[in-house]
């Protein structure tokens, strides 16, 4: 069976078109993607409103609003205040008069450099991909509006400077708002190669900016996906098969049209949509009330008792190396940007010397064997998805977090060009990678209900909670296993890691990043082992499993981490090393300055080897993702037999701090989200069957599991790079090293509540 | 016919009378700053002020609304409701911001009745241990509902 195979997904006809489409795309591009934007490409810059189009990022109204537009999703990562602070930045506009918007989908303009030519948000790239781009946007809107004063002036543009929104020309004692120069700007060609700034002499960034998206979010005014309200529109709720594969046989819907307010039943690929004039609960009452047959002849009937087993049983045998597979998200779709994001001198461990011998040779061998179960990403808004189809056009409002991905899906399914589907991004209620799937598969779901009900309205499909916590899209299950030795010296001289688990990008347009066959995104982490280890080995088995599985926040790190940071302090414990000071020992002065520099500044600001009150100890672990460094000291106790972090110091380097508080806050929230899944969570599966539902048996992290967190970000001239994902990986690891110092035992099965832990 | 005040407002609503408030708020009302996270009572994303309780609209009929009064975030409105919106606003709670509705519903209760509660009574699950944020911004919650408390105090 093909992995991520299940009732929620696409032709696969459609989906290898669009891979190839991206191919085609990203050919056309070339290997020169340009970091900015051709000026004045479109000839035009007074929109019909009277808004001056400065460039596909900026927009300047009458009235001297900037509307940033971004290309990015807000759901949390603070990507909006953050874009935005850039434009504002080189645009000397005041904050005041800063507005954003969603751009809209066109991955002509709004692609992601690292993505190719792909619209999308994901791998904590916001920031980092737009850096440079958004600074010329706003330098160039910039020097348009000084060479429109300078013309209604007359004056030298070298004269006139903007400070927080005003154009002056002190020698003149001239001044101008940004919207009084529209009408001059609009018949100017924007110049090229407007001067951006010296950092020292940023204003905005680096500053803690108050969030754009923050009032609307306090008062209900905040709109999401699943309050948008089309005229009229029906709430649709589908059926989806309880088995992973499973398809509808036949059903019966006298039962659930009888029920008040339904005023439709549709059979898609997918499943049985009931819908509803009155809302949600018809829709969902109707549903209840079908009685479906399922044809669970192709369905995956294995629990995860049985997949974890077999895994088990793959570890003896060899599997596919991992060296010359360094594939990079980036590098997904061919040309890349890897000069932008200053990647190609970094070093990355792979497979060297002779690990076996190694460890025969070595006077102590530590690890074992690890196990991680599928995990949900269960975002607070749940999965929704609202479609209009009209002759020749198909709109959507979404969550959307791969705009070009849900352009060429929705396309394929309303049989329109992708052009013609037209995708108003709304904020999200969380995502955590859910809202990112290679097939689209919500939006896949709303346009094919939309469609089976003849585009005769307005469709918001909306997932239940039960929906998302059994409808798959897990963070795989993972089973590793890891060997390390060290000779007399307390060098380490081998290490030895056998991976085992599904890959969610075969069968997909991201395919692209599995090289030599090796999913990147299943071994990163473990491969690029930033230690000093002669010999080193790391293979890996990728398995194939009905249950659909994606990246949930920080991906592969979300396991690799936890194996190599607990082996590490194992190693340390072996050779009689303090692990901080272990560590360092390891990390290259010169290539791992960032590892090093993170370490040493947790270390310090946690008191590391200060006293602790009695029952409480410490833990460190520190973990490069998505480019950014980001070390953790946690201070554990356990309380009636169960795990309980007190206090997480953070330190992180994540290039130039755009916004350190909402750095910050990434930070807190990456710690919290790591701390929840390793305490408590764990879908698992008997049967075929999902045996969670909700919060009550998916327990999210409350308030009184969350840790007091302390974060110290490093100061940095590097460009910035990703904060929304990075934090969470060293959170588990720096536990189970805290856990291992109170009770003498090395938890390497998640989460912590499966091992009992008595009195300490 | 049910005849409920919302937000000071006189509503009557038409939907059946075991519809979850949540969905009559949401869909009939036309209120979505009240929001679904679970349907089960697990999540606080939908708590609402019921005749002044802190209630889960997912968990209660709208046919047993009759006569109620009923205080989304949308008609949240007080000395202590100010402040807690001051301090979510100054602490820069919000990240996805879904459940802050939630949040803001059961931190101006708490403070309405207890104006200077421990770590632990925010804990309960009368107050705020009800409450999920998966972006987890609880650590920023508590330092603002302490904040509040503080304003509050004078």
């Amino acid at each position: 069976m093909r992995p991520g195979s299940h009732a929620n997904i696409p032709p696969v006809s459609s989906v290898t078109a669009s891979r190839r489409q991206f191919l085609q795309g990203a050919g056309a591009l070339g290997a020169g993607l340009i970091i900015g934007f051709n000026v004045g490409a479109d000839g035009e810059l007074l929109a019909a409103t009277g808004d001056l189009v400065a460039n596909p990022f900026v927009i300047i109204s009458p009235d001297s609003t900037v509307t940033v537009l971004a290309k990015h999703i807000e759901f949390g990562q603070g990507s909006y205040t953050g874009l935005a602070t850039i434009v504002a930045e080189e645009l000397d506009a005041d904050w005041a008069q800063v507005k954003v918007e969603a751009a809209p989908s066109d991955a002509t303009k709004y692609n992601n450099f690292e993505f190719g030519p792909v619209q999308g948000t994901g791998g904590s790239t916001a920031i980092a991909n737009s850096w440079d781009q958004l600074r010329i946007a706003g330098a160039t809107a910039r020097a348009l509006l000084i060479a429109a004063a300078a013309k209604n002036w007359n004056v030298p543009a070298s004269e006139i400077t903007i400070d927080k929104g005003q154009v002056t020309h002190i020698k003149s004692s001239k001044s101008a708002s940004f919207g009084s120069l529209i009408a001059t700007a609009a018949k100017l060609t924007p110049p090229a190669n407007a001067p951006l700034k010296d950092p020292k002499d940023f204003k905005l960034i680096g500053t803690k900016i108050p969030r754009v998206d923050g009032r609307a979010k306090l008062d209900g005014s905040a709109i999401f996906t699943i309050d948008v309200k089309r005229d009229g529109m029906l709430t649709a709720v589908l059926a989806r098969s309880p088995l992973f594969g499973g398809t509808v046989k036949s059903f019966d819907a006298t039962e659930a049209k009888k029920v008040k307010g339904v005023v439709g039943v549709v059979q898609t690929p997918q499943g049985v949509a009931v819908l509803s004039n009155t809302g949600f609960w018809a829709a969902k009452m109707g549903r209840d009330a079908l009685t479906i047959e399922w044809d669970n002849s192709k369905a995956e009937k294995r629990g995860s008792d049985d997949i974890i087993a077999e895994y088990k049983a793959l570890l003896s045998k060899p599997g596919t190396p991992v060296s010359e597979n360094r594939g990079d998200i980036e590098g997904a779709f061919g040309p890349t940007v890897e000069a932008f994001l200053d990647d190609k001198n970094k070093p990355k461990t792979e497979n060297k010397g002779n690990a076996d011998a190694a460890l025969g040779a070595s006077v102590k061998v530590v690890g074992g064997v690890f196990e991680f179960p599928y995990l949900a990403h269960a975002p607070m808004e749940p999965l929704d998805c609202v479609v209009e189809l009209t002759p020749g056009k198909c709109e959507i409002w979404a969550g959307s977090q791969i705009q070009t991905v849900d352009q060429i899906t929705a396309a394929a399914i309303a049989g329109l060009k992708p052009e013609q589907v037209f995708i108003h991004t709304q904020l999200a209620g969380g995502s955590f990678g859910r809202r990112a799937t290679p097939n689209a598969d919500v939006t896949a779901e709303a346009v094919s209900i939309a469609k089976a009900y003849g585009g005769k309205a307005p469709i918001k499909l909306i997932w239940t909670r039960e929906d998302d916590i059994q409808g798959g899209r897990y963070r795989p299950i993972f089973v590793h296993e890891v060997k390390a030795g060290i000779d007399k010296d307390g060098k380490i001289i081998g290490w030895k890691q056998r991976i085992v688990g599904q890959s969610f990008l075969k069968g997909t347009p991201f395919e692209g990043l599995i090289k030599n066959g090796v999913d990147t995104t299943s071994v990163e982490g473990a491969n690029n082992l930033p230690y000093d280890i002669p010999n080193f080995y790391v293979d890996l088995h990728t398995t194939d499993v009905g249950v659909p599985t994606l990246w949930w926040r920080a991906v592969g790190s979300t396991h690799t981490a936890y194996s190599a940071e607990t082996v590490m302090d194992e190693l340390a414990e072996a050779a009689g090393v303090d692990p901080v000071e272990f560590r360092l020992k390891f990390l290259d002065k010169t290539k791992h300055s960032r590892q090093r520099g993170v370490l040493e500044l947790v270390a310090a600001k946690s008191g590391w080897g200060s006293p602790l009150p009695e029952g409480v100890a410490r833990g460190v672990a520190v973990h490069e993702s998505f480019k950014s460094h980001v070390a953790q000291v946690a201070e554990v106790r356990i309380v009636d037999g169960r795990v309980k972090v007190d206090r997480v110091v953070c330190a992180v380097d994540c290039g130039v701090a755009v916004n350190p508080d909402i750095i910050t806050a990434q930070m807190e929230g990456g710690i919290g989200f790591a701390v929840g899944a390793v305490l408590f969570d764990a879908v698992t599966l008997k049967d075929g069957m999902v045996e969670q539902s909700n919060f009550n048996d998916y327990i999210p992290l409350r308030i009184g599991d969350m840790p007091k967190v302390e974060v110290h970000i490093v100061k940095s001239g590097e460009k910035p790079t990703g904060v929304g994902e990075p934090g969470v990986p060293p959170t588990g690891p720096a536990i189970a090293n805290a856990v291992y110092k109170l009770t003498g035992k090395r938890v390497r099965s998640l989460p912590f509540s499966l091992t009992e832990f008595g009195k300490v | 016919m049910i005849r409920m005040t919302v937000n000071g407002k006189e509503k009557i609503v038409s939907a059946e009378a075991d519809t979850p408030l949540l969905w009559v708020l949401r869909d009939e009302i036309g209120l979505t700053g009240t929001k679904y996270g679970c349907g089960v009572q697990q999540c606080g994303a939908c708590r609402v002020h019921i005749d002044g309780e802190l209630t889960p609209s997912c968990g209660v009929f709208v046919g047993d609304m009759e006569g109620k009064s009923i205080i989304t975030i949308e008609g949240l409105t007080g000395k202590v409701a100010n402040a807690v919106v001051a301090a979510w606003d100054k602490h820069q709670v919000v990240q996805c911001g879904y459940c802050q509705s939630g949040q803001i519903m059961a931190a101006t209760s708490l403070l309405t009745k207890n104006p200077k509660p421990t770590d632990a009574e925010i804990d309960l699950d009368e107050n705020m241990g009800r409450n999920v944020c998966r972006c987890a911004t609880y650590h920023r919650i508590r330092a603002a509902i302490h904040d509040a408390a503080k304003t509050l105090e004078g």
